[in-house]
């Protein structure tokens, strides 16, 4: 499949009164088309950031990038200025946002929100616009299109707005769909409905779509590849079958440990130690060795290079160093990906 | 551990109504029956708007009831009480609560903050005695004593859920009500929170009522669950029975819903997949509150409410596909 999308070296930072915080270090990956790219991590580990830099949507300052590039058709995102931006946003790439209240605008109607890109970007008419906004509001499944269109997002339930705002960030069929936890804010049943909905609407449209969550059991569901930031920077990454059958970071293991399980009681929660590192002095070896319990002495003063294990799983460990010690997986990891339990 | 059996809460016919203006009232709790034992963990399970926490609150008697009843070892919660009796019952049961940034007064160092209970209660005597107390609950929940005095922002989300619990646990509570304690915390200290939560009520055979809408969590935590929908019960079990075999189409259809974290599990699994959202509680279905959702609603569930009965053992459900059908 054709790359349409690839970040390299990308390192944002933000000014703040007490320190430079380094929220994206160095980090680098690619997005074919027709595909799902899950970045997983937990608060503050720079998945959002280097989410909204794709949209050049962080502020600056306080925000900077400090290097790296995003390609987009061959060009550079990072370059462009922000008139030339407001072409690509909405237009090219689209953008789902977690809270689907704080990110509708409260006082024009749903259809007027919908219509607004599509005015822009494909020179509609006011009228054309709206037709297309009831055809976008029946593909993403809101009944009574007709009478919804002209409602306000406060006459919509939670679903039903993240629904209207995917129906926004698809309305002029971008090549990137950027999804930053569009399912957090919502109960599972919904939750279920949603992701069924974004793979429906991919196997259509073919958008790439960049899935930002912190929940593994929606990366399993509805990713094809997995990239786990940690502290700024990606740990690991690989297909969704590697991270999750063959993972070799500890950092992967820790939080496959940490999800219960719905198959055995009684265990005791595979708790990872400690907390995360205060990114406005990264430690200067792997983000993780403080928590880690296999860390060695290299790991706390040089930051581990990628060991490539396969075509598409790389992995940032020492442990895959020739010279350190033969590690394994813990149990818990369900290495080979063999279910005993139907 | 024997099978405690004793009942430590006993809840009958609870309704919790809100008025929302001249004509509507929010039922948002609606007639709960369900007992707690001593020493279990009661899991308490549904979507946002259910009536979960407000059941939670009730039962604390943070809530005045609307009607029904709350019996905390024989004696009701909600009945006027003597400044000495009410103390008693505050003493005794204790809230854990959803949001740890909300819930600690910034304004207050960690050790009043904890000591707050301690002092209200007199249940230390000397200073040194409050001190030597506090210290020991901070390490009981994985701090330390250097924490006493600082402020509440010093600290991350995991550590200031530690201090809620702490707090919790200092006036020596029987009864602890878990508001969706780990909900705003990530998944790695999640698991931290339920492990240290575990390991206290080994510690001190405390009872939980664990109220959460992560159902792979409450599976972990939990000995007996109860599935409520629109201010309703909809079925109890206990917790292994009720993930292996749910009776209501509503328990089904959340439990099908739960993403698991295993790609191959994924690819296979068949959903349930609900239409619709739930009603809303000013305006609820008649008959049976889940039947505008429900895959198998039949012409019964718009005119009866279905009784909650004991379908099996310990296994209580409110559905007209089970029990006597007419």
């Amino acid at each position: 499949m054709k790359k349409i999308l690839s970040v390299k070296d990308l390192s944002v930072n933000f000014e703040t009164y007490k320190a430079e915080v380094q929220a994206v270090r160095k980090v680098s990956f690619d997005l074919h088309e027709e595909e799902t790219l899950a970045i997983v991590g937990e608060s503050g580990s720079g998945k959002s950031v280097t989410a909204q830099s794709i949209m050049r949507l962080i502020p600056m300052p306080p925000g900077k990038f400090v290097s790296g590039s995003i390609e987009f058709n061959g060009e550079d995102l990072i370059e462009k200025s922000e008139k030339q931006m407001e072409s690509i946003r909405g237009k090219e790439i689209g953008m789902i946002f977690q809270d689907p209240m704080t990110s509708l605008n409260p006082t024009m109607t749903i259809g007027k929100q919908i219509a607004e890109g599509l005015i822009k970007h494909q020179n509609m008419s006011k009228k054309e616009a709206h037709l297309r906004g009831v055809e976008l509001l029946k593909l993403v499944g809101i009944p009574n299109p007709e009478k919804r269109i002209k409602q306000y997002p406060h006459e919509f339930s939670g679903g039903m707005r993240q629904r209207a705002m995917i129906a926004i960030a698809l309305a002029c069929n971008p090549k990137i769909l950027i999804a930053d936890e569009p399912t957090t804010a919502l109960d599972v049943t919904i939750q279920a409905q949603i992701l069924d909905l974004m793979k429906g609407l991919q196997k259509e449209t073919g958008t790439a779509i960049i899935l930002i969550t912190h929940d593994l059991g929606v990366v399993a569901n509805a990713a094809h590849r997995v990239a786990v930031m940690y502290g700024g920077k990606i740990v690991e990454t690989g297909s969704v079958d590697e991270i999750f059958y063959n993972p070799r970071h500890p950092y992967t293991w820790g939080l496959l440990g940490s999800m219960p399980k719905l198959d055995n009681h009684d265990e005791e929660l595979k708790a990872i130690p400690g907390s995360p590192p205060d990114l406005s002095d990264p430690p200067q070896g792997c983000p993780f060795a403080a928590r880690c319990p296999y860390a060695m002495k290299a790991c706390s003063t040089q930051m581990p290079e990628y060991f490539e294990l396969s075509e598409t799983q790389k992995t940032a460990c020492w442990l895959l160093d020739e010279r350190a010690p033969k590690v394994e997986p813990p149990e818990f990891v369900n290495v080979g990906g063999l279910k005993v339990n139907g | 551990m024997a099978k405690p059996k004793e009942k430590i809460l006993e809840i009958k016919e609870l309704k919790r109504h809100f008025k929302v203006d001249r004509k509507n009232v929010l039922k948002a709790v609606d007639g709960l029956t369900f007992d707690i034992y001593k020493g279990e963990t009661f899991g308490l399970v549904g979507e946002s708007g259910c009536g979960k926490s407000t059941a939670g609150r009730t039962i604390m008697g943070l809530y005045q009831a609307t009607d029904g009843e709350v019996a905390f070892k024989g004696a009701s919660v909600h009945a006027k009480k003597s400044k000495k009796q009410l103390k008693e019952l505050t003493r005794s049961m204790q809230m854990i609560f959803q949001d740890p940034y909300a819930s600690l007064n910034p304004r207050m160092t960690v050790k009043d903050i904890i000591a707050e209970g301690i002092d209200i209660h007199g249940l230390a005597k000397t200073k040194k005695e409050r001190e030597d107390r506090v210290i020991e609950l901070l390490e009981t929940v994985g701090l330390n004593a250097e924490h006493a005095n600082r402020y509440p922002h010093e600290f991350s989300g995991g550590q200031r859920q530690r201090i809620g619990i702490a707090r919790a646990l200092a006036v020596d509570p029987d009864f602890i009500v878990a508001d969706e304690p780990i909900s705003a915390l990530d998944v790695s200290i999640q698991a931290q929170v339920v492990n240290l939560l575990k390991k206290l009520q080994k510690e001190r055979g405390l009872t939980y009522l664990f109220i959460a809408h992560d159902l792979s969590m409450v599976k972990h935590i939990s000995d007996r669950v109860g599935v409520m929908y629109l201010g309703n019960m909809v079925e109890i079990s206990t917790s292994e029975e009720l993930y292996e075999e749910p009776l209501h189409p509503y328990t089904q259809a959340l439990l099908s819903a739960i993403p698991m974290a295993d790609p191959q599990v994924e690819r296979t699994r068949e959903r349930i997949i609900l239409e619709g959202d739930v009603p809303s509680p000013i305006n609820p279905p008649s008959g049976c509150p889940f039947r505008t959702r429900c895959p198998m609603a039949m012409e019964i569930c718009s005119k009866a409410v279905p009784q909650f009965i004991e379908h099996k053992k310990d296994h209580w459900v409110a559905c007209h596909l089970y029990g006597d059908k007419k």
